[in-house]
């Protein structure tokens, strides 16, 4: 069983890095037969060399961490307001009709227009970049948790109400439950943003983080450094995404794709086999 | 036991959901209310449930007034209304986690057990049919043991076959624990299978038109002229031609006085 299971996940890596493979090897055989100007378009070898140099000089980690500090704070910053006036606005009635309407015109300012006043206000080091960060993930949150509370079933408190639930059990065992889904889909949508606006943020000034690589590498016509940065952003969110999903996964059990279930349903059965009819 | 004292409930300004319905119900009755869409029946079963407040008039339990979800009641909806983050077994067992553990899972499974669930109590409730959803909900209001059980059309999503064999569940576990039961709907065949009694509602204003008892012997035989009788006199009575002759004939066929 586990055997079998290891094998469909190896099955599907391999699935999965088909293309991104078949890409880098085409792309490093152009380069060496010279079919792309490699100076410009470095190949996958020379990306690599850089970025195991800026790894073993220590630079690669540094910039990171400092990336990451200030996604962290951006990110949670944001998705803690947008969570709490989603959830605000998603309950009351009349806290939406006071709200809402201001914060969607807010929402309609594109973000990035912030970033003068921004920095105005909070100065061009970290307090200007987390802000725009914060900014950036709090309207996905804001929106994905409103709308998750206000679409749950009614029916399904009716059932709370019908077995006597009080508002403290009603919340517990009912209404958050019913809402984790769509939150959790909120958040991973803030926490693209966040990535999206870190680099915007570096991009406009910073000494360290990998939106600083980007921007040193232009200035330095090093396109193997600004391709190792993205490389280093890919994995990056790609990890911060999977672990968001991990942590929320134990209580999303119950979820399971249609897909999953449809294989595990045809490779081993749970339980008895279903009964004829009914 | 249950007593419904001219119950009405008006939503809007002249529409009338439900009028002056008075009602008496003896303990471990069977009592099926009949009605075409519109008739109030629902509303009627809400108020009882105490999730609706009525305008005017009392529902009372062994001389309680009800005004609120009461621990004696349980409900049964229309769709199973399952809580999909829960498992069969949870789900059977929401209403009573204010049990010890122990008791809980041995009720569970005594309860799955009874409906031919045994061994489903891991499951999600989306890998159930449509059938098995709806007896895991009935399981769920009759686990705690309640005096009343009132339920609203809830087979009317099911194949008839699948209706049929919930059915003969349903008698089963009102046997094993003679609550009584409230049942809503609109299949008079369903209505005559089940109940000791049912009660024809009308609509605009919903109210009571006819109360017939239905004393077939059990088990009941859906092909037997008493079953098929007893259906018509439903029948007239929704159609409102209950006055004729003929279906007063009938209705002494069927079992009796029908006032």
């Amino acid at each position: 069983m586990k055997k079998r299971a290891n094998s469909l996940l190896s099955t599907r890596l391999a699935t999965g890095l088909a293309i991104p493979l078949t890409a880098a090897i085409l792309y490093e055989a152009g380069a060496r037969l010279g079919i792309f100007e490699a100076r410009l378009l470095p190949p996958p070898s020379r990306i690599a060399a850089t970025l195991w140099a800026l790894a073993a000089s220590g630079e690669l980690w540094a910039h990171i961490a400092a990336t990451m500090l200030r996604l962290a704070a951006g990110f949670g910053i944001g998705a803690l307001a947008g969570i709490m006036l989603g959830a605000l606005t998603g309950a009351s009635q009349t806290a939406s009709r006071l709200l809402d309407p201001t914060i969607q015109a807010l929402r309609a300012i594109p973000s990035l227009a912030w970033v003068p006043l921004f920095i105005l206000w909070l100065g061009i080091f970290e307090a200007s970049k987390v802000a725009l960060i914060a900014v950036g993930v709090f309207f996905p949150v804001y929106l994905g948790v409103m709308a998750a509370i206000t679409n749950i079933d009614r029916k399904i408190i009716e059932v709370g109400r019908a077995f006597r639930l009080s508002p403290l059990a009603l919340t517990r065992r009912v209404l958050l439950p019913a809402v984790l889904p769509d939150c959790v889909v909120a958040l991973r949508s803030g926490l693209g943003l966040g990535f999206m606006f870190v680099v915007a943020a570096e991009l406009m000034g910073a000494s360290e983080g990998l939106g600083f690589l980007l921007l040193d590498g232009q200035q330095l016509g090093k396109p193997d450094q600004i391709l190792a940065a993205i490389f280093a952003f890919a994995v990056a969110g790609k990890i911060c995404d999977g672990a968001l999903v991990a942590a929320f996964r134990p209580l999303l059990r119950w979820q399971d794709s249609f897909a999953q279930s449809l294989t595990r349903s045809a490779a081993a059965p749970l339980g008895p086999p279903p009964l004829p009819a009914h | 036991m249950l007593q419904l004292e001219s119950l009405s409930k008006i939503f809007a300004p002249d529409i009338p959901a439900v009028t002056g319905v008075s009602l008496d119900v003896a303990p471990g009755e069977i009592v099926a209310i009949v009605g075409s869409s519109g008739c109030g029946k629902t509303t009627l079963l809400r108020l009882i449930a105490g999730l609706d407040a009525p305008t005017r008039g009392t529902v009372s339990l062994e001389g309680e007034t009800i005004r609120a979800p009461h621990p004696a009641i349980g409900v049964v909806f229309q769709e199973p209304r399952l809580l999909p983050w829960l498992n069969v077994a949870q789900n059977v067992g929401f209403g009573l986690m204010d049990h010890a553990a122990a008791e809980r899972y041995d009720r569970v499974d005594a309860a799955l057990l009874r409906v031919g669930l045994a061994g489903y109590g891991a499951r999600w409730p989306r890998e159930l049919s449509g059938g098995q959803a709806q007896r895991v909900s009935i399981l769920r209001a009759l686990v705690t043991e309640p005096k009343v059980l009132l339920m609203d059309e809830p087979f009317s999503a099911l194949d008839a076959l699948t209706r049929a064999s919930l059915h003969d569940h349903l008698l089963g576990l009102w046997e094993a624990q003679r609550p009584t039961l409230i049942v809503v709907t609109h299949d008079v065949e369903e209505a005559v299978a089940l109940a000791d009694r049912a009660v024809v509602m009308q609509p605009r204003p919903g109210r009571v038109f006819a109360d017939i008892p239905l004393d077939l012997p059990r088990p009941r035989d859906r092909l037997s002229p008493a079953f098929t009788e007893a259906k018509r006199v439903i029948l007239a009575a929704l159609d409102g031609s209950l006055e004729a002759p003929n279906a007063r004939e009938k209705a002494k066929y069927a079992g009796g006085a029908w006032w």
